[in-house]
């Protein structure tokens, strides 16, 4: 491997990393859409700044873009307190009117300059090793490695630091502020963190792909873990393979990099979505299947304590006539009353079925209520 | 601006005149489907079905070697459609929410389409053209076959509205009680649902992606804000989202560099804005009046309540006090001048020497009635 | 001898109902008496929301059925009108209190036609049924919960059904809107209408309904309130989650201002 496709592969983790762990929360607390929003709305401070330093190298393009993330939150906010909209409505209103003034204001003021809008929106990671930082005429690495390194460190500082509280905030807001916390300036300061992180990465993976990386693995990780501790970890494994993968993937076909890192992620979670133990899809009918057939046995069980020593015994529990007044199939009955008769819950009585003990200790069991 | 020139392009210059034809009719149908899923809470769906198509654009192309529009259009649905099943998986069969499960479809299908653009293209600038098309849409390049395109698609849209009224309605209103009713909500719904992933994919074609997003939010948020009848909305949402498509090509006409698609955004949102803050009844600067009127007129009533008792226990309803001794009875000492101020310019009181006031004649059937009305006292 | 046996309004043999394979109706038999004043009973989670929703085919159950009338419910729609729990609906959705009962035409009209001056005419007199003539242009988002209440209620009566299905109708009413409610609900018995309610006040029980359901996932008792509304089937019922202050002297039934539910908490 070559020097620029380690730095390739390293910028890459790092920034699927930086985007990951603030990722946690925007799923755990509902609020992905506002991160997308943000990934538009960034444009417009990008090009503010610019006006305000014209030079695009400037770190001052990263806090106007931090500083309209938050606006655009603030705004959000503002149009859903008047009740006049609910969120998701005043959430497009807002990304969709300052997106589109970013674009006008560049086309009008800053077409001569290089402000490529597709790169901002979908970047190429594959250049990145192009722009050096050199301190003292020395030269220490691609920039992006440093700027994504910088905002990995901040955001799991914040994270290390708040854990407790953005734990509380992201599952019992309500607590949380009863507590004394204020979860309206955690907010303000994790979409804070989440603008700038997209900032930082649009050079990188562009800023619609960023939203990839900001849900993707944390939303896969949740299929797969109920604590948040193992949920951070799992997010920033996930990401880190679908860094790698993705490059290689990439390198194989020889396509966008960014593009495939995202394909690997959502391959994953396509993977995890239908795999995982417990929470996939494939777990999820096998247990649906197992368990229809000891619900099935309860429920006969039941209908035959419902029904026994009781005048309509006789035409209720017979063993041809049950399953039609279970409305089973006739296929399914007789799987049912198999599983039964071996597991000496019933036993036949002349054409009736009967409890054993074990059969009405079974169906008693399910209905002591308390 | 030249707005004889403007006016006469519109009619007589064959591009201008497509193109303005072909966003008011975009306005429109986008308008009224946007009513509908504001209401249902698909706002963001524009967004998430726009990036999704940008897979099947490419694959279409890849696949049947063709750039030919309808072509595109194909693929471009059929990825929306496969996006918003997905969505629906996810969704019903995980306990990953709504939103997630938007920002995850949107991220992942935009990047394969990502990935099938690179492929096709090869070179990165060459890509990013066909990628800016797909974003911006050129609506200044549409056709007439474009038009037809959407004139067609989008009637249909239209007319199946129209005759599905009052089934969307109750089914945006109240989906329990119309399954009850006998209603099949799953089919009207994914019809709906349908109806709006169609606006937005005849439109991405001809104006992008984030244009889209917007003309199925801005003019339907507007037109909410100026009635509470639903077919009132939907036909004032198709006018704002048609003059905006309108307006929009003409002013960026006026100007080199103004592209099309977003003015006619800003010019949506203006209107949102607008509608938000200055509509009578719902907007912002309405109620905050309204609020600060119903403040004064209660703080006043309460002024005016606490003097008759004071001048009760003298035997004399019109028995003046000073402003102090009221002031000491308020919650809100500050405001007693102000609201004193405005009874006496209501005739109700008087002030009958230096800071001591009096109800009137007036003043004393005034709060007679309302102690009446409201056994307050 | 089965010509003077009243037709039961509502049948239900052996229903079970599970979501996700978690049972939450067990094996229910009823038989709801036509004309009678009906009241579905239990404590949280007992089904009784699953109960009402099975009868319009909402819920799809494990097994068993629900015979309206003798006849299987996806027949018999029309017999059947619903008031669901306030909770579920926008009321910021622009429409009219009119409009919002009108909807109850809409199962009648069937497809694409709209309802006409008739369908008006019905409406208007719903809401002066209940009460509500005068808010009839009102947008809904100006009415307080028991209003709103009372609009649903109109809805289900311009149905013009002959049985009525509400969930806790009376939840987070004023005490007005509550007489007035079940001073409407009696008005329908007398026309020989059903009205079975899910009801959460057991102080009320034995005043207000005929006929009562006690369910816990399973059916504990049905009948007449003063033969089935005693202790000992409220005690299998609530599982012991209930405080009687009794003097001792119950006869077998229980009066209304000796009971409390315990809320689950303390148990």
């Amino acid at each position: 491997m070559s020097l620029s496709q380690i730095e390739i592969q390293l910028i890459a983790i790092v920034t699927a990393a930086a985007c990951t762990l603030p990722g946690v929360f925007l799923v755990l607390q509902r609020k992905t859409m506002l991160s997308d929003a943000i990934s538009h709305t960034v444009l417009l401070g990008i090009v503010l700044a610019f006006f305000v330093v014209r030079d695009l190298a400037s770190p001052l393009l990263i806090l106007g873009a931090g500083l309209v993330g938050v606006l655009t939150v603030s705004l959000v906010a503002v149009i859903e307190r008047t009740r006049l909209v609910k969120e998701d409505t005043a959430i497009g209103l807002v990304f969709t009117a300052l997106f589109s003034i970013a674009i006008i204001l560049i086309s009008l003021y800053a077409g001569d300059i290089h402000l490529d809008v597709d790169a901002v929106l979908v970047g190429e990671i594959a250049f990145a090793p192009f722009d050096r930082f050199t301190v003292m005429g020395l030269d220490i690495g691609p920039k992006g490695l440093y700027v994504m390194g910088g905002i990995l460190c901040i955001n799991l500082a914040f994270i290390l630091l708040f854990y407790k509280e953005l734990k509380l905030t992201s599952f019992d807001a309500v607590l949380a502020a009863s507590l004394g916390f204020a979860p309206g300036l955690l907010h303000y300061v994790l979409m804070g963190l989440v603008s700038v992180t997209v900032v930082g990465a649009f050079e990188v993976v562009g800023s619609v792909l960023v939203v990839a990386l900001i849900v993707v693995p944390p939303a896969t990780a949740y299929l797969i873990t109920d604590r948040l501790n193992r949920m951070l970890f799992y997010s920033v494994a996930i990401g880190t393979v679908s860094a790698i993968g993705g490059y290689w993937l990439a390198f194989l076909l020889d396509v966008s990099i960014s593009g495939s890192m995202v394909v690997v992620s959502g391959i994953i979670f396509t993977l995890v979505f239908i795999f995982a133990p417990e929470r996939g899809l494939l777990s999820g009918i096998r247990n649906q299947r197992r368990q229809k057939i000891t619900f099935a046995l309860t429920m006969l069980a039941a209908h035959l304590l419902n029904h026994e020593n009781t005048p309509i015994e006789r035409s209720e529990n017979r063993v041809e006539s049950l399953g039609e007044h279970l409305r089973w199939s006739p296929s399914f009955a007789k799987k049912v009353l198999q599983e039964a008769l071996r597991s000496e819950t019933v036993y036949r009585y002349e054409d009736l079925l009967r409890l054993t003990d074990r059969g009405r200790e079974m169906a008693n069991q399910r209905f002591v209520q308390s | 601006m030249d707005w004889a020139k403007i006016i006469h392009d519109l009619f007589f210059d064959y591009t201008v005149r497509t193109v303005a034809t072909g966003s008011t009719l975009l306005g429109i149908v986008s308008g009224v489907l946007g009513v509908f899923a504001m209401l249902r809470r698909q706002s963001l769906l524009g967004d998430t079905v726009s990036h999704a198509a940008l897979p099947g654009v490419a694959l279409a192309f890849l696949l049947l070697n063709s750039k030919a529009p309808l072509v595109l259009l194909l693929g471009a649905m059929t990825a929306g459609w496969l996006g918003m099943l997905a969505l629906m998986a996810i969704v019903r069969n995980t306990r990953i929410k709504l939103d997630s499960a938007m920002a995850l479809i949107l991220s992942v299908f935009f990047g394969f389409g990502i990935v099938l653009l690179s492929y096709t293209q090869r070179l990165p600038d060459a890509s990013q053209a066909g990628l800016n098309k797909f974003l911006f849409g050129q609506a200044a390049t549409m056709l007439e076959a474009d038009v037809i395109t959407i004139g067609i698609l989008g009637g249909i849209a239209l007319l199946l509205v129209i005759v599905l009224w009052k089934e969307f309605k109750i089914l945006s209103f109240d989906r329990d009680y119309a399954a009850g009713l006998g209603f099949p909500v799953g089919v009207l719904d994914i019809l709906l649902t349908t109806l709006l992933v169609t606006a937005i994919v005849i439109g991405l074609q001809a104006v992008g992606v984030i244009l889209m997003s917007a003309m199925v939010v801005a003019p339907a948020a507007a037109a909410r804000q100026w009635s509470d009848r639903l077919w009132v909305i939907v036909v004032l949402s198709a006018g704002f989202g048609a003059f905006s498509g309108v307006s929009g090509v003409l002013i960026s006409g006026t100007r080199t560099g103004l592209a099309t698609g977003p003015t006619i955004v800003v010019i949506a949102s203006t209107i949102a804005l607008l509608s938000l803050l200055f509509a009578p009844n719902r907007g912002v600067i309405f109620t905050s009046f309204r609020d600060l009127k119903n403040k004064r007129t209660m703080r006043a009533e309460t002024v005016i309540q606490s003097l008759y008792l004071l001048a009760k226990q003298h035997g004399d309803p019109q028995y003046p006090h000073a402003e102090a001794v009221l002031r000491t009875m308020s919650a809100n000492p500050l405001s007693v001048k102000r609201s004193l101020k405005h009874l006496e310019s209501n005739g109700l009181v008087a002030n009958v020497h230096e800071s001591r006031w009096a109800l009137t004649a007036q003043g004393v059937l005034h709060v007679e009635k309302l102690v009446a009305r409201r056994r307050f006292l | 001898m089965t010509d003077t046996l009243p037709m039961s309004a509502i049948t239900v043999n052996d229903l079970t109902v599970a979501y996700k394979d978690q049972p939450v109706l067990w094996d229910v038999d009823l038989d709801i008496p036509a004309g009678t004043l009906v009241a579905i009973v239990g404590p949280n989670g007992a089904g009784k929301t699953t109960l009402l929703k099975s009868f319009l085919g909402l819920v799809r159950p494990a097994a068993g059925q629900v015979l309206i009338f003798n006849k299987p419910f996806s027949q018999q729609r029309r017999m059947l009108g619903y008031v669901p729990q306030r909770g579920s609906v926008d009321w910021d959705f622009p429409t009219s209190v009119a409009d919002v009962v009108m909807m109850g035409r809409y199962g009648t009209l069937g497809w694409v036609r709209r309802p006409g001056s008739a369908d008006r005419l019905k409406a208007l007199k719903a809401l002066e049924q209940v009460g509500m003539l005068e808010f009839a242009e009102r947008q809904i988002s100006q009415l307080s919960g028991g209003q709103q209440q009372r609009v649903f209620l109109a809805r289900a009566l311009v149905q013009e059904a002959q049985i009525y299905l509400m969930d806790e109708p009376f939840q987070g009413v004023d005490a007005v809107t509550e007489r007035a409610i079940v001073e409407i609900l009696r008005n329908l018995r007398e026309g020989g209408k059903t009205v079975v309610v899910v009801h959460h006040d057991l102080q009320t029980i034995a005043e207000y309904f005929d006929w009562v359901a006690l369910l816990n996932v399973r059916k504990i008792a049905a009948g007449p309130v003063a033969e089935v509304f005693t202790e000992e089937h409220l005690r299998r019922t609530y599982g012991g989650r209930l405080a009687l202050f009794s003097d001792g002297k119950l006869n077998g039934s229980v009066l209304p201002e000796q009971l409390i539910e315990l809320p689950e908490a303390i148990h």
